[in-house]
């Protein structure tokens, strides 16, 4: 049927390779298989810790420009975008009736004035019939009540006088007020900056208070970041810190962490920080996200294992420490720093140079069988 | 002495080595039903697991997270906190989505967690886990990042820092595990036309653009682009304390619902999955009888072919013991051959499979008991029919 050769070499060939297969399939594919780790050493090196925040770019301090009484707007001199100086005007409130105001005030202290002349007048009449009455009462001509009423008649005309100077005061003083008033109808810039948005056009009438432009000073543009509490220990003022802005994600810019908001926000549970930029570089658009990374601390001389070493178990932090008889033993450690890029500062629980598991391709048991491999 | 069943198949190897893998490949068909039947029960399960919960606090009233939607505020894990016997409380949201990899869509669970609270992905294959509070991913290795790539999840990019394995939704879906702020923007998020549109919808409503009241306008719309919820609370309870009790005093106090972890698998297993997973073991059992009938009948026929062979041995007085041994032997040899071959095969391809094949050895083992039943039992009637035949047949067929 077959030549024997090809049954003898063919047939225990096959067997061979069946049983070959079966084996490797049970011992290194099912459960009886070793779990395969990749280890690594813990290692002294210098650690640095930073946190990470997101904030938006805008101007530390924005001036909102508007009237201080109810009006209409009568002119927008500049629009958004347009860079001014300090003291230029910028809006022109309508003046409605003021001006007309100022003229009738004026009037009024002219007739004041008219008013005073006229008490004058009286005053002076009344003084010199109240000396020559005197005379006569020293000569007995008339009664002492004449003498006595003519007195009282120079009296009153003095303070009818005095009442007259000040209204042409009084009428003075809301002259001016009114003159200031219209004056506070120019609506000019505090300080130079730039025109960050324009909320009214003229023709609208705004109540007192409300915003006609909002100037920004440019060069106080900071990010204001938001940290998640968690990660807010160790910040301080005076940090360096990078900043990267959506719209140039490879470029890192530097700053320095000029204020931490004493007020969290309890909501979100993040520390609010304002981040300086230094220096402050030319076309930032406020409302920009922007991306914050904040240098707290370093240590030179750290006992460094990577973060996904480190397990869970019962609620307590831990790493797999490979014994020198190459079985796994659960040790609970204590971390110090976290960096960004994925080290962790181990305080206690592990030595220089002891072996840790680092990934495992299903999980660790005390009584696991472990093969470690380069990489899974 | 000489073995009858060794000469036999000696002699016509080539027939009974094929009939083996045939055979084997069957049974390999089989045991892969119910590795994935298997691994069906295990991606329910593995979303609990990884979890690291004891207790899971969801919208009252509801299965949520996994079977049902729930939604909570995200400041009551505080108060759940201060509850006896709570040791870890922590936010957790889910949802699935579809992202972009390489031009072509994937469907992930994208996970909403806080760095080391229950929730957070347990271990890694590779890379690291998340350190920045933001913008960074770990991902199941079955989504097919790789480290250092970038997803996008909205409108926002995530590096890829990690990789886990074995970390599904109970669909099987790959997680990828995101920062639970961003989680939660991203979860009702939506895109910037939407956004615009109903900034300007609310501008055009008299109630909220009011004249007279600078800034109502501004304060109404920031308070719709802002969300504080999240899914669930996953709860790990202290040392010592009743899962169960905790759940209940919660679920009474919190006026919340509460799951423990076997209400979960019930859940997620009895109910979420029920039907599919009722459907494939219903296969899984006719699959089983199936291969058990063809399983019987090649060895009944192999034996019926041998007819005129085994009338010969009869004829010169071969004892019908050594015949019924011959015949056994060969029946379970095949079975034995085919459930080598089976195994070996379904281990091999189970992971080109897309979705998680689970084979258990206790399967392996019924399925290697079964097989020499079967075998058993056929060869039974094998040998009826072998020790049936006339000697006669030997010179006279």
């Amino acid at each position: 049927m077959k030549s024997p050769l090809l049954k003898k070499i063919l047939l225990p060939l096959i067997g061979v390779v069946m049983l070959g297969g079966f084996a490797w399939v049970v011992t290194q594919q099912g459960p009886m298989a070793a779990t395969k780790i990749t280890v690594t050493l813990v290692t002294k090196q210098a650690i640095s810790a930073s946190v990470f925040g997101i904030g938006t770019v805008e101007a530390r301090y924005n001036y909102r420009i508007g009237p201080t009484a109810a009006g209409r707007v009568k002119q927008v001199l500049v629009d958004v975008g347009d860079s001014v100086q300090a003291g230029q005007t910028l809006a022109v409130m309508d003046a409605v009736d003021l001006d007309a105001r100022i003229q009738a005030a004026g009037w009024a202290a002219e007739r004041a004035t008219a008013s005073i002349a006229t008490a004058a007048a009286t005053l002076k009449l009344a003084q010199t019939e109240n000396r020559r009455t005197t005379s006569l009462v020293a000569r007995a001509l008339v009664s002492q009540s004449s003498a006595d009423t003519s007195q009282q008649q120079a009296a009153i005309a003095q303070a009818a006088l005095e009442v007259a100077k000040k209204e042409q005061q009084r009428l003075q003083a809301e002259q001016q007020a009114l003159r200031q008033q219209q004056a506070s109808l120019t609506l000019t810039a505090p300080v130079a900056g730039m025109i960050t948005s324009r909320d009214a056009e003229p023709g609208t009438t705004l109540v007192a208070g409300q915003a006609v432009l909002t100037l920004a000073d440019p060069q106080s543009y900071w990010v204001k970041a938001r940290i998640d509490q968690s990660q807010a220990l160790g910040l301080q003022a005076g940090q360096t810190a990078s900043i990267t802005l959506r719209s140039a994600p490879h470029q890192v810019l530097s700053g320095k962490l000029v204020r931490i908001e004493p007020l969290s926000d309890s909501v979100t549970e993040e520390r609010i920080v304002g981040i300086a930029f230094t220096p402050v570089p030319a076309a930032l658009s406020s409302g920009e996200l922007a991306e914050v990374t904040l240098q707290t601390g370093q240590k030179a001389d750290a006992l460094v294992i990577p973060n996904a070493a480190i397990q869970q178990q019962a609620g307590q932090p831990g790493v797999w420490k490979i014994n020198p008889d190459n079985s796994p033993q659960f040790t609970p450690v204590q971390t110090g720093i976290h960096s960004l890029d994925g080290q962790v500062e181990i305080l206690s629980g592990l030595q220089a140079d002891d072996t840790i598991v680092v990934y495992t391709s299903k999980a660790l048991r005390a009584d696991s069988k472990v093969k470690v491999v380069e990489q899974l | 002495m000489i073995s009858l069943a060794a000469r036999d198949i000696a002699h016509s190897w080539s027939k009974y080595v094929f009939t083996g893998i045939g055979l084997g490949l069957l049974i390999g068909v089989t045991l892969s039903m119910a590795g994935i039947f298997r691994g069906m029960v295990d991606d329910a399960q593995v979303l609990l697991r990884n979890s690291q919960a004891d207790v899971w606090v969801v919208q009252k009233d509801t299965q949520g997270p996994y079977a049902e939607s729930s939604s909570l505020p995200d400041d009551v894990y505080r108060s759940i906190l201060g509850m006896p016997g709570v040791q870890q409380a922590a936010n957790v949201t889910y949802f699935t989505m579809q992202v972009q990899h390489q031009g072509k869509d994937i469907r992930v669970m994208v996970v909403g967690f806080k760095p080391g609270q229950p929730g957070a992905p347990p271990s890694l294959v590779a890379g690291r886990h998340v350190t920045r509070s933001h913008y960074e991913a770990v991902a199941d290795v079955k989504a097919g990042f790789k480290l250092g790539e970038k997803i996008r999840i909205r409108r926002n990019e995530y590096t890829i820092v990690g990789l886990s394995q074995r970390t599904v939704s109970s669909g099987g879906d790959p997680m990828v595990f995101i920062p639970l702020a961003d989680a939660q923007a991203a979860q009702f998020q939506k895109d910037n036309d939407a956004i615009v549109s109903g900034r300007e919808r609310t501008a055009a409503n008299p109630a909220f653009n009011r004249p007279n009241v600078p800034g109502l306008l501004e304060a109404v719309q920031m308070s719709q682009t802002t969300s504080h919820n999240v899914n669930a609370v996953l709860v790990q309870v202290r040392p010592g304390w009743d899962a169960a009790q905790v759940a209940a005093d919660i679920q009474r106090w919190k006026h919340l619902q509460a799951y423990t972890y076997a209400d979960m698998e019930e859940i997620s297993v009895k109910k979420l999955i029920a039907t599919s997973a009722k459907q494939i073991g219903l296969f899984l059992v006719i699959l089983t009888i199936v291969s058990t009938a063809i399983v019987s009948f090649i060895i009944y026929t192999m034996t019926l072919g041998k007819i005129r062979e085994i009338a010969v041995l009869k004829l010169i007085g071969t004892r019908n013991s050594t015949i019924a041994w011959m015949i056994l032997q060969e029946s379970i040899g095949l079975g034995l051959v085919g459930f080598i071959i089976g195994k070996t095969v379904s281990t091999l391809w189970a992971p080109a499979f897309p979705k998680y094949v689970l084979l258990l050895p206790l399967d392996a083992v019924l399925g290697l008991l079964v097989i020499v039943v079967v075998c058993t039992l056929a060869s039974v009637m094998a040998i009826r029919a072998a020790l049936k035949v006339d000697p006669a047949e030997a010179i006279g067929g």
